[in-house]
Formats: C-alpha cells, sequence, structure tokens
C-alpha cells in the first residue's frame, strides 16, 4: 500500500496553482497526479515522496487534505503488461474504482499504475495468491 | 381589464362602513376575542395574569396596547395545538407553515373561520372586478400551505368557475388558462412572471387569453415586477397580502387605484410597533405590522407581531372603502426569506447542518432569481470530517443535505461543496444570507 494525498479543489481559476505553488515554495517534488472532477469542484489525487510533510503544508494553508491508502503495482513497457494485471483482478472478482499511471526515469520499474480499489480490504484479501506485482510504500519514499 | 366593474363591493355594508362603527365593532369584537382566550388558552391566561391583566382590563382600543404580543416563539412553544381556542371537534382544517426551527407553525379552523376567510377573499377578487362569471386559476400551491386553499374557497364563495389548478406544470396551465377561458389568476408574482414568459416561448400573446386581473402575492415584488407582469400576460396585476397565522391569503390587498392594500378591519386590528421598543407608533411611521384577530374562533392571536415593516394610510380611498391600507411591505425585520412563497429561516438549514457533521460547517445560503424562479443555493464548507476521496462519497453528501433541506422546507435546493475559508467572513462572523434578487 501507497500513500496518496486527495486535496479538494473547487472549480475556480488559480485553484490549482495555489495547492501546487505551496508544494514548490516547501521543496516537495510531485511523482503523478490525476483530478476527478465534477461540475462544481475536483479532488486532485497526489503521490509525493513524503504524502505526511506534503500534508501539514497543505493543511497550514487552510485547504481540505486527505491521506489515502492505495495500491501501486509496476509494469513493464510492452504490450499487454496492463492487461495481464487486470485480467488477474477480474478472476479474484475485485473492482476498482479508479486508476491513473505514472512513470519516471528515476525508478526501478518502467511505470507505475496506481489503483484504488473497491473495498480495498478484502480485496487485497482476495488478491494473494494472485501475481500481481504490488510495490512497497519504499519505491515511492526513494524516488526522488 | 373591465374598469366598469370595477366599483362594486362584495359586501357594502361592511366594506364602506364609517370610522366610528367600524371602531366601535372592532371594540366588540376586541372584548369577545379577549374573553376567549382568557377562558380557553391557558398559556394567554398565564401571561394576562403574569402581568396582572384581567379581560375586563380591556374595554376600549386604547386598551389593546396592555396586552402582551404574540410572538412566533409563542407559536413554537404552543406546539402545535396549544393556541386553538376551539374544542378539537370544533375544528375543521388545519394549515401550516414553517417556524423558525424544525417546527412548523400550526394553525386551525372552525367551520366559521373556513367561511369568514373566504369572505374576505370573495372581497379580495371582487375588488379586482371578478364576479360569480369570473374563472378563477388558482395556481397556489394546495395543501398545507393556505395560498390554494385559501383562494380556492373565496373564489367558490363568489360564485365564479374555480380551478384549482395547483402549482407547477407551466405549459398546462397556460393550455387551461387559454381553454378554459380564465378571467383571473391566483399565484406568487414570480410565478406569474414564469408564466408569462412561458407563453411567450409557446407563442401565445396576451391578446389569445382572456385573463382580466390577478391577486400576485406570498412573497415580497416590486412596482417594476407588476408593470412587468401587466405587460406579459395582459391584465391588472394586484398586490395580495396574508400570512397563515392571521389567516392566509386575504388578510389584505389593493384596490383599483393602488394606493396601498386594505386591511380587512371587522376582521383584524392592525398597528404598528417599533421592530426594537415594542411602541406603538403614529399614524403613518414605518414599523412592524401587528395582527390582532377579532373575528376568528379556532385560532385568534393577540398582537402577533409579523416582522413585516410597512406603514397605514388611513385616509379616505377614492374606491369608497374606508378599510386602512396598508403599504406594500418593504422588507422584514427579523431573518426570515421568502423563496417561492415559502418562508425560510437560515437557522432551518443550520438545523440540518448540524447532522452531518461533528460540527456545524460553515455555510452561506445565496438566493437569486434566475429567469423568474427563486433559486436557493447553499454553499458549505468542506471540512476534513466531510471529505471523502471519491466523487460518489462527495455527490452523496451533496444529496443528503439538499434532501434533508427539501424535507425540512419543502422546497428544492442547490447545493455546492466550497473550500474552507472560501466562504468571506466579516468581523470573524460569516454573513449567512446573500440575497442577489433584484426585486
Amino acid at each position: 500500500m501507497i500513500k496518496q494525498l486527495s486535496v479538494f479543489v473547487e472549480n475556480k481559476p488559480g485553484r490549482l496553482a495555489e495547492v501546487t505553488g505551496c508544494l514548490s515554495e516547501a521543496g516537495i517534488n510531485i511523482h503523478a497526479l490525476c483530478i476527478a472532477d465534477t461540475t462544481d469542484f475536483g479532488i486532485l489525487r497526489l503521490i509525493v515522496a513524503d504524502a505526511d510533510a506534503a500534508k501539514a503544508v497543505l493543511k497550514q494553508r487552510g485547504l481540505t487534505v486527505k491521506t489515502t491508502e492505495v495500491v501501486g503495482v509496476a509494469l513493464t513497457h510492452k504490450p499487454g503488461s496492463l492487461y495481464s494485471v487486470l485480467l488477474e483482478l477480474e478472476k479474484a472478482d475485485v473492482s476498482i474504482e479508479y486508476m491513473y499511471a505514472f512513470t519516471s526515469r528515476s525508478m526501478e520499474y518502467d511505470a507505475i499504475v496506481v489503483f484504488c480499489l473497491a473495498d480495498q480490504k478484502n480485496a487485497l484479501e482476495k488478491l494473494k495468491g494472485h501475481r500481481i506485482p504490488f510495490i512497497d510504500a519504499e519505491v515511492i519514499k526513494n524516488m526522488k | 381589464m373591465n374598469e366598469a366593474r370595477t366599483e362594486k363591493y362584495w359586501n357594502r355594508t361592511v366594506e364602506t362602513m364609517g370610522r366610528e362603527q367600524l371602531n366601535a365593532l372592532q371594540e366588540e369584537r376586541l372584548r369577545g376575542l379577549v374573553n376567549r382566550v382568557y377562558t380557553h388558552v391557558p398559556y394567554y391566561r398565564d401571561k394576562m395574569q403574569q402581568i396582572g391583566l384581567q379581560p375586563g382590563d380591556i374595554k376600549t382600543l386604547a386598551d389593546l396596547k396592555k396586552l402582551p404580543f404574540t410572538t412566533k416563539t409563542d407559536l413554537r412553544d404552543t406546539y402545535p395545538f396549544g393556541m386553538f381556542a376551539s374544542p378539537m371537534e370544533d375544528i375543521v382544517r388545519i394549515h401550516a407553515s414553517s417556524g423558525t426551527t424544525g417546527k412548523q407553525t400550526v394553525v386551525g379552523y372552525t367551520y366559521r373561520d373556513v367561511d369568514t376567510w373566504a369572505e374576505c377573499m370573495a372581497r379580495c377578487l371582487v375588488m379586482t372586478g371578478a364576479d360569480k362569471d369570473s374563472r378563477v386559476q388558482v395556481c397556489y400551491g394546495y395543501g398545507l400551505f393556505t395560498g390554494g386553499l385559501g383562494a380556492h374557497y373565496g373564489a367558490e364563495k363568489l360564485g365564479a368557475v374555480t380551478i384549482p389548478a395547483s402549482s407547477g406544470n407551466t405549459q398546462r396551465q397556460i393550455t387551461m388558462i387559454k381553454d378554459f377561458g380564465t378571467t383571473v389568476l391566483c399565484c406568487t408574482p414570480s410565478y406569474a412572471l414564469y408564466i408569462g414568459e412561458t407563453m411567450r416561448e409557446m407563442g401565445i400573446s396576451p391578446d389569445d387569453v382572456k385573463l382580466e386581473a390577478g391577486c400576485f402575492g406570498a412573497e415580497p415584488w416590486s412596482e417594476n415586477m407588476r408593470r412587468e407582469i401587466e405587460r406579459m400576460l395582459g391584465l391588472k396585476a394586484y398586490d395580495i397580502y396574508g400570512l397563515s397565522e392571521i389567516m392566509g391569503p386575504s388578510v389584505a390587498q389593493d384596490c383599483q387605484y393602488q394606493q396601498g392594500l386594505h386591511v380587512w378591519e371587522d376582521c383584524h386590528i392592525v398597528e404598528i410597533v417599533d421592530p426594537d421598543t415594542g411602541e406603538v407608533l403614529p399614524e403613518g411611521s414605518t414599523g412592524e405590522l401587528v395582527f390582532t384577530t377579532i373575528n376568528k374562533e379556532g385560532f385568534p392571536l393577540i398582537r402577533y407581531r409579523t416582522r413585516d415593516i410597512s406603514a397605514l394610510d388611513y385616509g379616505v380611498c377614492e374606491c369608497g372603502r374606508s378599510h386602512v391600507r396598508m403599504m406594500k411591505p418593504s422588507g422584514r425585520s427579523d431573518d426570515m426569506l421568502i423563496i417561492r412563497g415559502v418562508n425560510v429561516f437560515p437557522s432551518q438549514i443550520e438545523s440540518v447542518l448540524l447532522n452531518i457533521g461533528e460540527a456545524t460547517p460553515h455555510y452561506q445560503i445565496i438566493v437569486d432569481r434566475v429567469n423568474n424562479l427563486d433559486i436557493m443555493t447553499v454553499e458549505i464548507e468542506v471540512s476534513e470530517t466531510l471529505f471523502s476521496d471519491h466523487v460518489k462519497g462527495m455527490e452523496q453528501l451533496e444529496k443528503t443535505i439538499s434532501g434533508q433541506i427539501e424535507s425540512v422546507l419543502g422546497i428544492t435546493s442547490n447545493v455546492r461543496l466550497v473550500e474552507p475559508k472560501s466562504i468571506t467572513r466579516s468581523e470573524g462572523k460569516a454573513k449567512r444570507v446573500i440575497d442577489k434578487r433584484k426585486l
């Protein structure tokens, strides 16, 4: 399991700039991000090396922020590697709430896919014994 | 418009009664009222005894100011039937409006009260030129709200063809106006404008319909709106005033001269008081309207504080009616909002929000008028407790809040989740209501 930051942002100009601005001031590097959007607001999801430090910085700014546990899976850059992971999830009857992927030159894998699974605790139980290359929280912490 | 018919009265004797005679009638009825509540309403008896007042102390109209006020809080404290002055077996009708908190204000009518109400409403309709040949379409909501049934019984008493359309389904309303030959429309002024606009969209001009007059009320509106409605619907627009605590629509309405709303003084004594001190203000002053219902059995009230700001004019009216005219209410002395004809207190919304998080979130109520319909938006600052990483969860939160607001107020609202500190605070205190309506 890896830690993800979820930030509540209203749909208006300058909001994302403020969030990224205060991370910038604190010298925090963003490894990955995605936004779930609705008409009025979005939920910004971030992967950073030190989630707790970043959370403290954002909270101090008065932003609504939470840490969420998500699952990281390592992929190689070749056809079918995501498919094989999704196939295992299907076999175990596990649904995905949301997912996004990122890559970086500063890590040992070609790419990492971040999953938030439905009923995550039970889902992970079901996935035991399936061949899925989960990554460790340490991998993220060690990214530059 | 038919100017020739507008000189008529429904009840010439009462409506044109001389001031002296009218005051004598009021005095006699006031004495009866005080006796009635002292005998039948323990709440009033206790209030009077506390200040050492006996029914016999109230002899003339000048003695009225000795009596204590009745407020919305009194009605909440005696919820639901504590203010009723008739045994339940004599009550034939209940209506209710929203109170300041979760509890509704409940009013009861005897058979005679329903008839008195219909009489007052018939007078209002006749004031617009209506008669038994009129076709009156009532598009106020029917139900606990007094608008629908109040206008309905008056139209029937008049002997007019009464069309109980209730509110909503605007295209069907217009089809009825056209096909049934409706001559009088009863609804809120904002709905009248909306009907006018929809008519235009449907390609129906005011010349295609037979509308002559409209009794519009239950919410604040301006002279500009009046002219706009008259232009769009091709009728003469009348301002009708009422509140369920006193009776419902027909407490007062303007005549064809539209220089204030005639209050039916044989049924109500009206005073203007200083909203802060409660002191009765001299004739012509602006202050809070206070009503004493002197012709009611089931739910009579003594010196009820309406919180509506107005002034009174005892001058002789060209229409020949002797009953005092109140100016169109210019505002409220409390924080009540009237949204689509429904009374809304910010405290009611706060009570809903109290139940959703650990602490009441910061919120703001924004009222606007879009396409002539009132839109209420409740903005809520999202705290960590309310926040969830899932869009589904957040949308569910919005739905839950708007659902609960609807079940408390009976009207829909938009709920908008906003970031912490995004609601402006002045002197540390959040401004709860922003009313953008330009009336």
